[in-house]
């Protein structure tokens, strides 16, 4: 389903990653591995088609991203290092909007039982500005638990900020999205147990 | 998503988002109306008051002064988007960047251009403009602010991520917008000499009919490069 062909990657003077090719195919999840600064948000964003590859292509059921971008967007939820979420609106809000551009919208009370099972229970009229770092990513992944149609995830570093409660919600997530045959890339710096028994790694 | 409600939808969720923004953040709004304010007021304290001096000077003193403060909040137009990670999410949206670009851009006419516009009555007062002067310079106004919203829209996009981009989006657009001043100003000077106005009412509503035809565009196509 989707398929790297012997990417790289330059940014600026300096040869990222070279000659990475992959497949991924449903209910598969990929982890990339790799120290800091060797280009693992960069991989990511050429999965969603915002970075075009400097060589290679990355094809998705069989056909180049760039070709394909109208159509795209609705397989793919991708979280980046950024929480995209409006400091001045609520977490209810930010989830609303998000899933209406992400071409999966949804209804208050959808949203709202996805930002409770997230553990945000008091706080989905916050602002997001006044919540912690680890509630923020929360109310980022509380996007996850709507968009279970899109088959592909794209996560980068999920895991961060997240206290034991909310990192085995997101793993449970995870799982079961793998069992529906949807598939997941992400990158963690922890190791967290995925017990998903088609794990990949990809290191870099 | 290619129907036509599927485009509204997504213009009409970020036109929602930013008026919300801009609504609980309300210290852009302002300080580019205390900026127009305080511009426009210089002038009459400076050239002193003679009557028909001030009245000459108004609608140029007017129009640049609303060039300049609609700047002031262009920067941020894309910038606190691209920070926060929502640029990011728009770009893989399913919607037409073009049309969210749309939304934002209405909005930031709503929380910058509309109320400059809605406030030069009072200040044409300070220049003793007349009554139905006052009227084409509003009117004049309300043409053409939002194509300074629009071709602001290009250059804050290009400029997105950029360091020292607010100067440089300020060199960038205002060359860009010497047509919009011209008959902007133009026409409240046409209409003092006693000529007609339709002419430069036409140049402004054909200009800002291409510009909404075209900036949209251009800005999402900017928008894709500064984000690679």
């Amino acid at each position: 389903m989707l398929k790297l062909e012997s990417v790289a990657c330059t940014r600026g003077a300096r040869r990222l990653f070279s000659g990475i090719t992959h497949s991924l195919a449903p209910g598969e999840l990929l982890r990339v591995q790799g120290p800091n600064g060797a280009g693992k948000t960069s991989l990511l964003r050429m999965l969603c088609g915002l970075l075009a590859p400097t060589e290679g292509c990355v094809l998705w059921r069989g056909e180049k991203l760039s070709a394909q971008r109208d159509t795209f967007g609705h397989d793919l939820v991708y979280l980046g290092h950024a929480a995209a979420l409006k400091d001045e609106l609520s977490p209810l809000e930010n989830l609303l909007d998000a899933c209406t551009l992400g071409g999966h919208p949804t209804d208050a009370a959808a949203a709202l039982a996805a930002l409770r099972s997230a553990g945000l229970r008091g706080h989905e009229r916050t602002a997001a500005r006044r919540l912690s770092q680890g509630q923020r990513r929360r109310s980022a992944l509380a996007r996850l638990a709507l968009c279970q149609a899109a088959p592909l995830w794209v996560l980068d570093e999920p895991f961060n900020a997240l206290d034991a409660t909310a990192t085995a919600w997101l793993s449970g997530l995870i799982e079961a999205h793998l069992q529906r045959a949807g598939m997941v890339v992400l990158t963690s710096h922890q190791e967290v147990a995925l017990s998903a028994a088609q794990q990949q790694v990809l290191k870099l | 998503m290619t129907s036509e409600s599927g485009l509204m939808d997504g213009l009409k969720t970020v036109l929602r988002r930013d008026l919300r923004v801009s609504l609980r953040r309300r210290s852009d709004t302002f300080s580019t109306l205390i900026f127009f304010v305080m511009v426009v007021s210089l002038f009459p304290l400076g050239v002193g008051p003679e009557p028909q001096l001030l009245r000459t000077m108004a609608p140029g003193v007017l129009w640049v002064a609303a060039m300049l403060a609609s700047m002031l909040s262009l920067p941020r137009l894309f910038a606190d988007d691209h920070s926060d990670g929502t640029l990011e999410q728009m770009l893989l949206s399913t919607h037409s960047l073009a049309w969210l670009v749309l939304g934002k851009t209405l909005a930031h006419w709503i929380g910058s251009g509309l109320p400059l516009v809605l406030l030069s009555p009072v200040l044409a007062l300070q220049f003793d403009l007349s009554a139905s002067a006052t009227g084409v310079l509003v009117l004049s106004l309300l043409l053409g602010t939002p194509i300074l919203s629009l071709v602001g829209a290009m250059g804050a996009a290009l400029t997105v991520g950029l360091r020292g981009a607010s100067v440089l989006l300020s060199l960038l657009v205002l060359p860009l917008t010497i047509p919009v001043l011209i008959f902007g100003a133009g026409a409240v000077e046409a209409h003092n000499a006693g000529l007609g106005v339709t002419g430069h009412f036409s140049l402004l509503g054909a200009l800002l009919i291409v510009t909404l035809m075209a900036a949209p565009w251009t800005a999402a196509a900017a928008l894709r490069i500064s984000m690679e």
